[in-house]
C-alpha cells in the first residue's frame, strides 16, 4: 500500500548510485505535492491561518534568543545593557521590527484564541471569520502602535 | 515536484466561446511508450443549459477521444466515484455545474494520490484507512428476533445524521496537508466514520471504548490541525473538523484525572 508513497519526483530527478528511478511504469504516477505550495492562491481561510499561526510561533521563538542575547548584556553591569538598549533602539530599522514582532505576537494571541475555541468546540462555523477578525484587530493594534515606536528615533 | 511537463495557470490564449466549454483535462497513459510523461489536454465541449464537469468529460469521451478514462457511477453525487481537482479544488465532477466556474475548467486526478490513467488515482490508501476504523457496527445486544430492527432514538439520528452522509469519494483526505505529508494519519473520512459509530447510541459499550482508544492515538485525532480543508472541499457538507475536534475533546476526557 505503500508503493505510491516513494519518493518517485526525488528518485527520478536526482541521480542516485541505483540508477535513476526504482519506481517504473506499472506504478501509479506520483505528481509530488501538486497543489501543496504552488497553488497558494487556492488556500482556503482556514490554511492561512494555519500557516501564519506556524510562521508567527517560529519568529517568536527566534525573538526568544534575541531577548535573552540582548538580556544578558546586563551581566556586564547596567551601563553596558544601557549602552546597548540605546543603540538598538536608535536604529530605525529596529524600531520597525519592533512592529513587526508586535504584529506577530498580536497575531499568534489572537488566532491562538481561536483556536483554543476550536478546541472546545465553539462557533466552528465561523472559523473564516475568526481569523479575519484577528487580521483585522491585529491591523488594527499594529497601526495604533506606529505613532509609539517610530516617535523620538535617534533621540 | 514534477512540474517541467504542466503550467500552473490555464494558457491566456484560450478563448472563451459562448457555443462550446473548453475543458483541460490532465492525461496520463503509461500504457503508451512514447507517452510516459502526464500532459494537459483541451476539449471544446458544446455548451448546454446545467451542463457539469462529468457531462463535459463524458462528451469528450464519447465523440473525442475513447481512451480518456475516469471514474464515475451514479451521476448524481451518491456514489462519490467521480471527486477530482477541479480549477484547484476537490469537488465531485457531476454536481459541479460548470457555469459556477472560470474556464477553461481545469480538470486534474485527486492529488496526493498516484495516478493510474489519466484522471483514476489509485485508492487503496484511502480505503485501507477506512477499513481500519471497522466501519460497522457491534452492538452489544440484538433483538431477539431476527426482524425485528435495531431502534434509535430520533434525538440520536438526528446527531449523527451528517456524519452518515459520507459517500467514500476521498476528496478530503486529498485536500488535506497532513494526510500528505503522514501516511498512517488516519484521515477526516475515517475518523468521520469512527465518529459515525462512537455517537451512535446502539454501539457496543466495549467497542466504543475500544473506538475512543484508537481515536486518542498520534496518528488519528491529534494529528488533525485544523486547516478546515476537509471541511470546505466535503460534497456532502459534512463538517468533518468539528466530529475530529469532538473526538479530540472525548479522547482527552478519558484519560482526564486530577492527580
Amino acid at each position: 500500500m505503500n508503493r505510491m508513497y516513494c519518493d518517485t519526483a526525488l528518485e527520478t530527478h536526482i541521480p542516485t548510485p541505483f540508477g535513476p528511478s526504482t519506481c517504473d511504469m506499472s506504478e501509479p504516477y506520483d505528481r509530488g505535492l501538486v497543489e501543496d505550495y504552488g497553488r497558494w492562491r487556492e488556500f482556503a481561510p482556514g490554511m492561512w491561518a494555519w500557516i501564519l499561526h506556524k510562521f508567527t510561533g517560529w519568529v517568536l521563538i527566534g525573538y526568544l534568543f534575541t531577548h535573552i542575547a540582548v538580556l544578558s548584556t546586563a551581566l556586564d553591569g547596567g551601563a553596558t545593557y544601557t549602552a546597548t538598549i540605546q543603540g538598538l533602539e536608535a536604529l530605525f530599522v529596529v524600531r520597525v521590527m519592533e512592529i513587526g514582532l508586535l504584529a506577530v505576537a498580536v497575531f499568534h494571541i489572537l488566532n491562538g484564541i481561536r483556536l483554543l475555541m476550536i478546541d472546545l468546540g465553539i462557533g466552528l462555523e465561523r472559523q473564516a471569520a475568526s481569523f479575519y477578525i484577528s487580521l483585522i484587530i491585529t491591523a488594527l493594534i499594529v497601526i495604533a502602535s506606529v505613532p509609539t515606536f517610530l516617535g523620538e528615533v535617534g533621540v | 515536484m514534477s512540474t517541467e511537463h504542466t503550467s500552473p495557470e490555464p494558457e491566456e490564449s484560450t478563448t472563451v466561446s459562448d457555443d462550446t466549454v473548453t475543458i483541460r483535462v490532465f492525461r496520463y497513459q503509461p500504457e503508451k511508450e512514447d507517452d510516459a510523461e502526464p500532459y494537459y489536454e483541451e476539449f471544446a465541449v458544446p455548451r448546454v443549459d446545467g451542463i457539469t464537469v462529468l457531462d463535459a468529460l463524458m462528451w469528450a469521451r464519447d465523440h473525442e477521444d475513447g481512451t480518456l478514462t475516469f471514474r464515475h457511477s451514479c451521476r448524481q453525487g451518491v456514489c462519490g466515484s467521480d471527486a477530482m481537482f477541479v480549477n484547484g479544488r476537490q469537488r465531485l465532477c457531476c454536481t459541479t455545474q460548470i457555469s459556477d466556474l472560470a474556464e477553461p475548467v481545469q480538470i486534474d486526478p485527486l492529488p496526493h494520490q498516484g495516478v493510474l490513467k489519466d484522471l483514476v488515482v489509485d485508492m487503496d490508501h484511502f480505503y485501507d484507512q477506512m477499513h481500519a476504523v471497522d466501519p460497522f457496527f457491534d452492538p452489544d445486544e440484538l433483538p431477539d428476533d431476527p426482524l425485528e430492527e435495531q431502534r434509535q432514538s430520533p434525538e440520536n439520528r438526528e446527531h449523527i445524521k451528517l456524519s452518515t452522509r459520507c459517500i467514500w469519494c476521498g476528496a478530503c483526505m486529498s485536500s488535506c496537508n497532513i494526510a500528505a505529508g503522514d501516511n498512517q494519519y488516519l484521515g477526516p473520512a475515517s475518523i468521520n466514520k469512527a465518529y459515525r459509530f462512537i455517537k451512535d447510541e446502539r454501539e457496543g459499550e466495549q467497542r466504543r471504548d475500544e473506538r475512543i482508544e484508537q481515536m486518542a492515538d498520534d496518528h488519528a485525532v491529534w494529528r488533525c490541525q485544523t486547516q478546515f480543508s476537509c471541511t470546505e472541499v466535503c460534497p456532502k457538507d459534512i463538517p468533518l473538523t468539528e466530529h475530529i475536534q469532538t473526538l479530540k475533546r472525548d479522547a482527552a476526557k478519558r484519560d482526564l484525572s486530577l492527580w
